[in-house]
């Protein structure tokens, strides 16, 4: 395990007070956990932050997952989010689904929409305790197709009408808020509102491929002053997962949980079984052990070293001595870690100006970390997205580019 | 957010639950002489402060802040009412009238409630 936070006092959790500051020392088990179940996609969005693509050979087994969620019953784990990859293209994703709301653990599942055909949304629609959340990052095909992949609005909007129609309550548009959809989000809140779901919008991680296009992205500053309005007029409607914390040192504190809830009421099973702190942090600093070790995923959350270190209030560093420390407690772990900035410090998008000072002050010899775990498609996708420009694909034989190429004629 | 509060609401603690479904909260103010119970549908996981208590119905999240309040709605059931209970688990008196707040608070959420048995 590498050290990745700066020394701390030992943990000593205080009585009573609040809750906030009890979060900040750990649980016994995860509030709620997001256990991504294929790396396997059909698309190959510009920003995916789990690097997604590729199945990997390793992944867990049916009866493994079955084991997942037994444990997940027993420590009274009440809901997972799953995600991928594409989860619904593990040919046992209805079955687990089903075992996994049969153990009284509940399902929130993010998709792109590609196998929710009207059979399927019926199924959901029967189906209690589970939760749709569709992935559309731009209001307009154009906008979303440029980051997700042509084709992939059209797909999002399909599976929207089907689970309208079937009659499914509750289900999500999911946005991942970029410098490019930022001036949709009344668009956004109408187009759910006309399927009569509920909008759920998020922060833009520097995480997987996400690293490749988040200086392009992510949100200026004044997007972000504006986000922040919109939130205050339209939070108590919309849900964030808790992601915007970082804007609450603009000055009112936003709905939800202002805290990086990383190894301590949250943390990620990827496909394979590691678990790490966070979602936004598949890296090896942040993996913390794997369900398939003795003692299984009880024994990670509760006896890892870094989850134990993650447990224990930040108290230096630059942050600490900002007037607005209160209340973003220093933003986003994983946004400082992949934009190379020091964990004790500003997150790169602090809402007063730091982040940026502290991104012009790193060295120019800098290398971001990247991780080491990578299923991005290595070939061309269908469709794939236009924001790094079009794929040029070298052919594969010489003559796929002329007949008589490489011929001799004379 | 009272952050003094025995019981945090969900609203105020965290994000609720895999559902988002609201329930119309009980006209009725809470009546402590009535016997209640902890609601079929609840589950209380203990943690280190208290309790984590999430109902399976309305998919609502909330925290029990203490371990004595834990004790208390572990115990309305074995009692007629709410007073004999907090004397039963021996809540002194001058904070009952805060453990009354935090019932009410969490009959409100239907994390717990009336009994037909006495």
């Amino acid at each position: 395990m590498t050290a990745v936070l700066p020394p701390r006092a030992p943990a000593q959790r205080p009585t009573g007070g609040k809750l906030i500051d009890q979060f900040e020392y750990g649980l016994d088990a995860p509030i709620c956990l997001t256990w991504e179940l294929t790396y396997a996609c059909n698309l190959a969005c510009a920003h995916c932050l789990s690097s997604s693509g590729r199945r990997d050979p390793r992944e867990l087994s049916t009866a493994e997952a079955e084991g997942v969620i037994d444990e997940l019953q027993r420590m009274q784990v009440f809901y997972v989010n799953v995600g991928g990859g594409e989860p619904t293209v593990r040919p046992d994703f209805w079955h687990l689904l089903d075992y996994a709301i049969g153990h009284d653990v509940g399902v929130k599942f993010s998709t792109n929409g590609v196998k929710l055909n009207k059979a399927r949304a019926a199924q959901l629609a029967r189906t209690d305790y589970v939760d749709v959340q569709i992935s559309l990052d731009g209001a307009t095909a154009e906008v979303n197709d440029r980051v997700r992949g042509t084709g992939s609005y059209a797909t999002a909007i399909t599976a929207l009408e089907n689970l309208a129609e079937a009659g499914m309550k509750d289900f999500k548009v999911s946005v991942v808020v970029t410098r490019e959809n930022a001036g949709q989000l009344d668009a956004f809140k109408a187009l759910t509102d006309s399927f009569g779901a509920q909008l759920r919008i998020t922060r833009l991680r520097p995480s997987g491929r996400g690293a490749d296009v988040w200086d392009e992205l992510h949100p200026t500053m004044a997007q972000q002053k504006d986000l922040y309005q919109w939130l205050l007029a339209n939070g108590d409607g919309v849900l964030t997962g808790d992601s915007f914390f970082h804007l609450s040192a603009f000055g009112e504190a936003l709905p939800g949980l202002n805290l990086c809830g990383a190894g301590r009421v949250v943390c990620l099973i990827d496909p394979v079984g590691d678990v790490y702190a966070c979602p936004f942090a598949i890296h090896e600093n942040f993996l913390a052990g794997n369900v398939r070790s003795p003692g299984g995923f009880q024994t990670v959350w509760q006896q890892s070293e870094l989850f134990a270190d993650l447990r224990n209030p930040q108290t230096g560093g630059a942050c600490t001595k900002c007037q607005h420390f209160d209340s973003c407690r220093g933003g986003c772990m994983a946004a400082k870690f992949f934009t190379g900035l020091p964990l004790d410090g500003p997150d790169p998008e602090c809402v007063q100006g730091y982040g940026e000072s502290a991104l012009a002050a790193r060295d120019l010899e800098l290398v971001t970390p990247k991780s080491h775990i990578d299923h991005s498609h290595k070939g061309p996708v269908r469709g794939q997205p236009t924001l790094l420009g079009m794929p040029s694909i070298p052919p594969a034989k010489i003559c796929d580019e002329s007949p008589l190429a490489g011929l001799d004629l004379r | 957010m009272a952050d003094t509060a025995l019981v945090t609401d969900p609203a105020a603690g965290t994000s609720p639950a895999a559902g988002e479904v609201t329930i119309p909260a009980d006209e009725l103010p809470f009546d402590p002489s009535l016997p209640w119970q902890k609601s079929a549908s609840v589950a209380l996981r203990p943690e280190p402060f208290g309790a984590l208590v999430y109902h399976f119905g309305n998919r609502k999240l909330s925290f029990l802040k203490s371990k004595p309040l834990v004790a208390v709605v572990k115990a309305l059931a074995e009692h007629p009412d709410v007073p004999s209970t907090l004397r039963a688990c021996e809540v002194p008196e001058a904070q009952h009238p805060a453990y009354v707040t935090a019932l009410a608070t969490l009959s409100r959420s239907q994390m717990i409630e009336k009994r037909s048995t006495p």
